[in-house]
């Protein structure tokens, strides 16, 4: 498990945590069914507030990733395959929004940017 | 559970008021006190540690008033301030002698591996000590006994930034047990404000803003854009609105976030600017 807090992200630090430790359950290098680090453990290892920690892990609980049980600490659910691929298909498109909105601004023609992609997808 | 229970607190001076101070701090939470030079914060902690007395309210800490038992109330604190509380004309082993005499829980040696931890000289005199020499001996002397609370009045001026990340990292071990509960004041608040969970911002004796960090930060942007396309709606909610040569700087609620269209920059905003930009606010033009 890792967590690498952006003082320059647009993302508030929770939303941070909260992103990577869901990229890293979807991906499976934190395995389902093992335990986290407790949010005060957490909070001290990160170097941020406990608040902070705290809304993180029960964003990850309200959104099915794990659930927390007294005495057992916070442990990860196994996860659906279907929400991998809509992770997925959000990060294509707002990647292609960007290169669209692009080329926009541009004036570049859709025949254009058509041929970019092409010549992308060959290499 | 609270810890600490602040409650319609007030200090009457000549020439200040500090005014109906209220808060509460729950078990293995970090407070970070925050305001300009004369806002208050210094005396607001020193009717938590006793060393003053209010004219109107009351302090509790662990369910304990300082007039009910002023001393079981004073072994919860330890206290770390701007200046050396220290005898100039000490060596360390006097200290150690007079903490193991008047606090019962003061363990001589975790007091010892600090003052080895961090190279604190045993045969210097207090006096030829760096500044952060005696910071770092006041934070021994404090964690080496059994306290519930941490009062922490501007105590990391002057320590390099090496020293502050060790002491931010203490002050978290100290919180973890979530049974002890830490609050500071600065006004460097950079690499503090990440472990700070609740932030209460005082001006002129008077509460501005009391909250959690993060709700704090949520509730306010940072925005910066060209002076002269401001809208009039939008001028009234912008708070600290400073013009500049090309372009402006503001803090704006975030539920005003309407208001702002697409002609302006807004990011999230640090604790810092959100003060600056109050304090500004409420200087006369």
């Amino acid at each position: 498990m890792k967590i690498i807090i952006s003082n320059q992200s647009e993302l508030p630090i929770y939303a941070q945590i909260r992103e990577q430790l869901k990229e890293q359950i979807l991906n499976g290098q934190i395995t389902e069914g093992s335990t986290l680090p407790s949010i005060r453990q957490l909070a001290k290892e990160v170097g941020v507030s406990v608040i902070t920690t705290t809304r993180a892990y029960s964003e990850l609980e309200a959104e099915g990733f794990i659930a927390t049980m007294q005495g057992k600490g916070s442990v990860v659910l196994p996860t659906d395959n279907s929400l991998l691929r809509e992770q997925a298909l959000l990060r294509i498109e707002e990647g292609l929004s960007t290169a669209i909105e692009t080329a926009k601004t541009m004036g570049m023609s859709v025949e254009e940017l058509r041929d970019i992609f092409d010549n992308l997808l060959e290499t | 559970m609270e810890l600490l229970e602040v409650k319609n607190l007030s200090k009457h001076y000549k020439n200040f008021d500090l005014k109906d101070i209220s808060f509460t701090l729950p078990k293995g939470y970090i407070m970070g006190y925050v305001g300009a030079n004369g806002s208050g914060k210094t005396t607001t902690l020193n009717l938590i540690t006793g060393i003053l007395k209010g004219n109107e309210g009351e302090v509790s800490i662990d369910g304990l008033s300082c007039e009910k038992d002023a001393r079981g109330y004073k072994e919860k604190i330890g206290y770390v301030g701007d200046d050396c509380y220290f005898p100039a004309h000490f060596k360390i082993k006097h200290i150690r002698a007079v903490l193991k005499d008047f606090y019962p829980t003061f363990s001589t040696d975790q007091f010892n591996s600090f003052i080895r931890n961090w190279k604190l000289p045993e045969n210097k005199l207090i006096k030829d000590f760096s500044r952060g020499m005696k910071v770092m001996l006041m934070f021994a002397s404090v964690f080496a006994r059994d306290t519930k609370l941490l009062v922490l009045d501007e105590a990391t001026n002057g320590l390099d930034p090496v020293m502050r990340t060790e002491i931010m990292k203490l002050l978290q071990e100290y919180v973890m047990d979530g049974e002890r509960s830490v609050i500071f004041s600065t006004h460097i608040l950079s690499d503090l404000e990440q472990i700070a969970d609740y932030i209460y911002f005082i001006h002129g004796g008077k509460t501005v803003l009391y909250d959690a960090k993060d709700e704090l930060i949520d509730n306010f942007l940072l925005v910066k854009g060209e002076t002269a396309k401001i809208p009039s709606a939008l001028k009234k909610e912008l708070i600290g609105l400073d013009e500049k040569a090309y372009g402006f700087e503001a803090i704006l609620p975030s539920d005003k976030a309407e208001l702002l269209g697409g002609e302006f920059l807004f990011e999230k905003p640090t604790i810092d600017q959100i003060v600056i930009h109050y304090i500004t606010s409420q200087m006369p033009k």
